[in-house]
This record gives C-alpha cells, sequence and structure tokens, in this order.
C-alpha cells in the first residue's frame, strides 16, 4: 500500500472520528474508537467516496473494520478505477 | 500529497489557535479549510471546531428544522459548514425519521419547542405516493388522479396546520420525477401520464404555497435534474442506510437549502462589484485595445458576455453593480460605453472606480457612496491575488471565486447564495435608476447655500399608509434589511407584520418618498402600540437612502399627531444601540424627547405630545392614505 492512500485515509478517519490523526493506525477498529458507530461508519464510507470517486457495495462496507482495510479497499478501487 | 499536508497544517493550526484562545482567527482558517476542500470530512472537523467555539464566535445564529423521510444526517455537517463560510452559525434540529406528519401537527412537540427560524420539509415521492412512483402502470385513469388529489390534500392540512402552530419559513421539497416512467416514451404523449401527474402535484404545490406568506417550494426535481438523475441516485445507500443521494451530491444538497437560508437570514449582497479586465471582457483594454478584448457573440467573447448577461439578471433583482477596476479612466469607459460586444455599459453602474488605488479602498468608498454596509458587497475579479487583498483587509465582503475557464464565470457569479432572494418588491426593480436620481441630486445639493433652500428645490413628497398586501413584503424586507437609521433593529418576517397590523391597537405604517429627480418607493416603517395614554414606537426606520432630509421629522410628527387623535398624551420609543445604527442616535433627543430610562441594552425616550412644538418640515408635501387595499400601482 503507498503512504499516500493511507495517510489521506487516516485523515479522513480522523475528521469524521474526532480522533488526532496520529492516534491512528492500521489496527484502529470500532473497537479501539469509541465514535466509530453505524452513523460514523457510514459518513467514514461517504467521505471515502467522495473523496476517492469509487462507488463501494455493501459487502465492501461491511468488511471495512479497521482504517487498514478500509486503506487497502481504497488502493484496490482506486487502481481498477485508473486501469 | 503536498495538498494533503496543506490540509492537515490548516486543521493543526485551527487546534492551536483555539488553545490560545485566538477564536476570530480560527474561525477564518476555518473557512479557508473549509474553501480549499469542500467535502464529508472537512465538514466533520469545522462543525465539530465550531461547536467547541460556539458562543465566542460573533456569528450570526439561525435555526434550521429539517423533517424528513430520507436519511439527511450526512448532509448538516456540510451545511453546516457551508454556513459558517458566509458568517452563519446554524443551528440544525433534525426530526425523526418519516415522523414528519406527526411532528407537523404537535404543536406541543420536539420541532415547535425548537423555535426554528425556517424549516424544511424533505419528503420523497416514493415515499408519498409509492403508488404514482411504483405501481403507476396499474392505475386507472381515476385512482391516478385520485391519488394525486390525495397528495395534494395532505400538503394543503400540513402547510395550515404548520402556519397555525409556527411564524417560522417552511421550505417545501416539490416532488421529483422517476428515472424511467412505467410507460416508457408513451408517457410523454398525455399530461394524464405519470412525469404529467407529479408535474400536476408540483403546480398545485406552488398554489399552496403561494397563498400563505413564508412558504416556500424547492424545486428538488430540478435540482437531481440539474446534476444528473442517474447520478444523484444510489440505490445501495438507499438500501443499506435509507440515504437515497449519492456522495458526491450530498454538497449539493446543502448549498441547495443555503440559496434559501441566505435570503432568509438576510446574508444577501445588495451590489456586486466587478473587475474589468480579464472579467468583463477578454484581454486587457490598456495593452489589447478596443479591437483586441474579447466580448461578442462569438467564443471566447461569448463567455465574457454571458458574465455580463448574468449581472444584467442580478440587477432586475435589485442587485447594484459597480466596477473596479486598475486602468486608465478613459481607455475602460471607452470600451464600456463603445464596444459593439458589450451588453452592460456605465450606466447600468451606480458606481464606478476605475483608477490605480488598491482595490480594498475602492471597495470602501463604493459602499459609502451607496451608503451600504462593506458586508452587504460581493465582489468578483478573475485575478486571484486581487481577491486574496480583498479578503484579507475586508474579510465581511463575499470573494467570488473564478474558475480558470472563462466559460464558467457567469454560472460562478450566478451560483453565489449572497443573490438569492425569496420575494422582490417594485423598489429592488428599479433600483439602479433610483441611484441614478441620487447622484443627480447629489451634485445639486452642492449648489444651495443653504440645506433649507436644497429642502424646498428637491419638492419632496412622502405618503404615509398603513401596511397593506401590496406593501407588506417591501415593509418586512426593510425591517430585515435596514440597519444605520433603525431606532430598535428588530426584524420581522412578512407573518409576523401582517400579524402585528392585524393585532388591536397596533399601526403598521409605511412611508414613500418621491422628489424632483424621481422616485425613491417605500423607504422607510414605523410600528407603534399604544398602552393605555401612551403610544409606544415599537420600530422606526429609514432607508438610508433618504435620511438627513427631514423626511424622518416628518414620519415622527405624523406619529404623535396620529397617536393624539386617538387620545394618547405621550408618545414613547427605545433607541437600542447596534455598531451599526450610530445615524438614529441622537434622533429622539434632537426631537425633544427626554430620557426616562436606560439599561444595559439601550435607552427608553418619551415625548409629551401636547407641549411638543414637534411638526412636518413646511417643505415636505404630506399626503396620508387611511386604506391602501387593493390599489393598483404605486401612487
Amino acid at each position: 500500500m503507498t503512504p499516500s492512500i493511507f495517510e489521506q485515509v487516516r485523515g479522513i478517519a480522523s475528521d469524521i472520528l474526532g480522533v488526532p490523526a496520529g492516534k491512528i493506525t492500521v489496527a484502529s477498529s470500532p473497537e479501539t474508537i469509541e465514535s466509530w458507530d453505524s452513523m460514523q461508519h457510514l459518513n467514514l464510507v461517504l467521505a471515502i467516496e467522495e473523496r476517492f470517486g469509487v462507488q463501494l457495495s455493501p459487502e465492501e462496507i461491511e468488511q471495512m473494520n479497521n482504517i487498514g482495510l478500509v486503506a487497502a479497499l481504497v488502493e484496490k478501487k482506486v487502481s481498477s478505477v485508473s486501469r | 500529497m503536498p495538498s494533503e499536508h496543506k490540509s492537515r497544517n490548516l486543521r493543526e493550526e485551527v487546534d492551536r489557535l483555539i488553545g490560545d484562545g485566538t477564536s476570530d482567527l480560527a474561525a477564518q482558517r476555518l473557512t479557508e479549510l473549509w474553501r480549499r476542500d469542500p467535502g464529508s470530512a472537512a465538514a466533520a472537523f469545522v462543525t465539530s471546531r465550531l461547536d467547541q467555539l460556539g458562543e465566542k464566535l460573533p456569528l450570526q445564529k439561525f435555526k434550521v428544522a429539517i423533517l424528513r423521510s430520507f436519511t439527511v444526517e450526512p448532509i448538516v455537517p456540510l451545511l453546516r459548514a457551508e454556513a459558517l463560510a458566509y458568517g452563519m452559525n446554524l443551528a440544525v434540529h433534525v426530526g425523526d425519521f418519516n415522523a414528519y406528519v406527526q411532528e407537523l401537527l404537535d404543536g406541543a412537540g420536539s420541532l415547535y419547542r425548537f423555535a426554528p427560524d425556517a424549516v424544511i420539509l424533505a419528503v420523497r415521492t416514493a415515499d408519498l405516493a409509492p403508488d404514482l412512483w411504483q405501481q403507476f402502470a396499474d392505475l386507472s385513469p381515476d385512482a391516478a388522479r385520485g391519488a394525486a388529489e390525495r397528495v395534494v390534500r395532505s400538503f394543503e392540512q400540513w402547510v395550515a396546520a404548520f402556519r397555525e402552530r409556527s411564524q417560522a419559513a417552511l421550505i417545501v421539497h416539490s416532488l421529483e420525477q422517476p428515472r424511467n416512467t412505467s410507460l416508457g416514451v408513451l408517457d410523454s404523449q398525455s399530461e394524464s401520464g405519470q412525469s404529467g401527474v407529479i408535474r400536476q402535484i408540483n403546480r398545485e404545490l406552488r398554489r399552496i404555497a403561494a397563498g400563505y406568506r413564508g412558504i416556500y417550494v424547492l424545486d428538488y426535481d430540478s435540482l437531481v435534474a440539474r446534476h444528473g438523475r442517474e447520478s444523484w441516485h444510489d440505490e445501495r445507500k438507499w438500501l443499506m442506510a435509507r440515504l437515497p443521494i449519492a456522495a458526491d451530491h450530498l454538497l449539493h444538497m446543502a448549498r441547495e437549502w443555503m440559496r434559501f437560508v441566505m435570503p432568509l437570514s438576510g446574508r444577501v449582497a445588495k451590489a456586486l462589484v466587478v473587475d474589468l479586465d480579464n472579467t468583463l471582457w477578454g484581454g486587457v483594454i490598456g495593452e489589447d485595445g478596443m479591437t483586441g478584448i474579447k466580448v461578442g457573440p462569438e467564443y471566447p467573447g461569448s463567455a465574457y458576455q454571458a458574465l455580463q448577461r448574468t449581472l444584467l439578471d442580478l440587477s432586475r433583482k435589485g442587485i447594484l453593480l459597480a466596477v473596479c477596476s486598475k486602468n486608465n479612466l478613459d481607455d475602460a469607459m471607452e470600451a464600456l460605453d463603445q464596444h459593439p460586444g458589450m451588453l452592460v455599459r456605465s450606466k447600468d453602474f451606480a458606481a464606478v472606480r476605475i483608477n490605480w488605488t488598491d482595490k480594498s479602498q475602492n471597495l470602501r468608498e463604493i459602499a459609502q457612496e451607496l451608503n451600504i454596509g462593506i458586508d452587504a458587497l460581493a465582489f468578483v475579479d478573475d485575478n486571484r491575488f486581487e481577491r486574496e487583498q480583498v479578503r484579507a483587509a475586508l474579510p465581511e465582503v463575499a470573494v467570488i471565486d473564478l474558475p480558470e475557464n472563462p466559460l464558467e464565470y457567469a454560472a460562478a457569479a450566478r451560483d453565489c447564495p449572497v443573490f438569492e432572494r425569496l420575494t422582490l418588491s417594485a423598489e429592488d426593480q428599479q433600483r439602479t435608476a433610483m441611484y441614478a436620481g441620487q447622484k443627480a441630486r447629489a451634485g445639486a445639493e452642492q449648489s444651495f447655500q443653504s440645506k433649507e433652500d436644497f429642502f424646498r428645490f428637491l419638492e419632496q413628497e412622502a405618503e404615509i399608509a398603513p401596511v397593506s398586501d401590496l406593501t407588506l413584503a417591501r415593509v418586512a424586507q426593510l425591517t430585515q434589511k435596514t440597519n444605520q437609521f433603525n431606532l430598535t433593529t428588530r426584524r420581522y418576517s412578512e407573518q409576523q407584520v401582517a400579524e402585528m397590523a392585524a393585532r388591536p391597537g397596533w399601526q403598521v405604517l409605511s412611508i414613500k418618498v418621491r422628489d424632483r429627480f424621481g422616485d425613491h418607493g417605500l423607504v422607510g416603517v414605523a410600528i407603534t402600540h399604544d398602552e393605555g395614554e401612551q403610544c409606544e414606537v415599537d420600530t422606526l426606520l429609514m432607508s438610508c437612502r433618504v435620511i438627513g432630509r427631514t423626511i424622518e421629522t416628518a414620519f415622527l410628527s405624523h406619529l404623535a399627531k396620529r397617536a393624539a387623535g386617538r387620545g394618547c398624551k405621550g408618545l414613547v420609543g427605545w433607541f437600542l444601540p447596534t455598531k451599526k445604527n450610530a445615524p438614529a442616535r441622537e434622533f429622539y433627543a434632537q426631537h425633544g424627547f427626554q430620557r426616562q430610562d436606560s439599561n444595559s441594552d439601550g435607552s427608553l425616550w418619551s415625548l409629551d405630545i401636547e407641549c411638543s412644538p414637534l411638526r412636518c418640515p413646511e417643505w415636505i408635501k404630506l399626503e396620508l392614505k387611511d386604506r391602501e387595499l387593493t390599489k393598483g400601482g404605486r401612487h
């Protein structure tokens, strides 16, 4: 995964979840971040779709269980869009 | 990504400023951050910091309630961030999911307890009329008509129930058309098809809204069409989260709501100041000359003509136009008045500054010349440096960022929500002509020895009348917009003005003024109510374009005379100081009132009518109208 996508995802998550970017790691998840509830999950999805110009399926949205998985998913979607 | 870093740095700076207690600067940085990168992530950051700063910021507060049949929560931060960029702190109340009917009807419920300034009723065709939306092919023509009538009746009942319970503005989403009609192209062959029936409902909705004050239709179907019906919808989010709008369009929804919030809250620009070179025409007149600049019906001049057409449209809505350009005066005026491709001419501009002085100084002078606040100016310039200079020196000016491509200029100016209006008065439509009269007046004033001689020469005629259906919109508008000569600065909606006028013992009066140079239209409002033998002035205001011509004395003397006629012995009124109403500060003292009381809000003044020498100045011809019900024409 390129650092810039992870960095961007971390920035978005920091804004949406109200947690300093420095405290977010690939392992950050709804279990470790209290504010990450279902409404914030939706907001995170919307912010990612809007920023990267991608559309996430219900299955993909369900699997976004930590920041590392989110970044990997975005990486995959972005590369398939640009191809 | 450098822009990513810049965004992060801005966020860190905001938090540092909040920590230091430098709230104003923090708010400025938040606005900058939002403008760089408007979207869901930035909106979440901006609103969380806005809530931290909260009361410390001198922002206008405005309360919006959203009643809905779908998920709107992700749009709320976008709306609040967008409002902050226009100097507002929006409080937003979201009604329970699909509970809009109960909420409209329950006078003691959470909607009315929130005491909103504006309410948005966001209901979709699919939720309100599922039969018309999904099963249209199953319906007989009679059944379809019946279904449409049922929807119209519901709207009628909801609007009436709302108006009984609240004086707030109500913004109703119109019904959208389906992406594909059930019968394909056959549907377009008659008005009783699916799209025809929905159009009919929307027509009825407009009729219902027009029957009330302060009820407005948001053309949701046009909004969706403008951004593309296919891309607007996101079926997966609808099924997952009851959110029917795709991520990319949530900001468009928020901005559409802002187009109503701005005029409702009075955040409007009264004048648009434009640059010339590479803004009003392509090229630089001082270098390219009359034959070199681009403006006309052909590309690329057509892009500049489109912007000029937009300027004319805005001026028809009562927005004054002004020029601020770094140029040689003669070159620029020749292009303005002689170039065959120009749609606007120098006569369309109420103020012109063509010189080499910096633009913020010119903008200050333009505001002064037009007698409006600096916060009532919008500014458009292709040059980024000029825009930033104005932004830094005069943060209250609405600076419009022009895109790189001139073909997009017209839309950028047109779509700026500071130009939205929800009602138009006769005065709005003639404002530019009125300012031309103003210039002639100022010229004449110079040539008289004494003020009195000048007043006699002006031949002013004033007409005082109770507020009527014809003048209600203008009267409410004046209470909302007048800042300088305004003794109490109480803001009222049309609905509130109508309600006061109907109250026993209350009077709502307006004054129209004309003189030898032209018609000023309706320029003043007085609201009074009798309490025993005292008549209290609730509101007294005058548009700044007539103050200092003794019209205010004529108006006040009439209030006193009228009060005496009703048996009142005294005339009393508060002066409530604001940042802007210094021109009214000495008004009561100058007219023989005695100070009775004062507190932290202001001072209370009173006049013993019988002993007062207050008279209408002899040079003003006063005409009184008791009733002005359905008279056509303005005089």
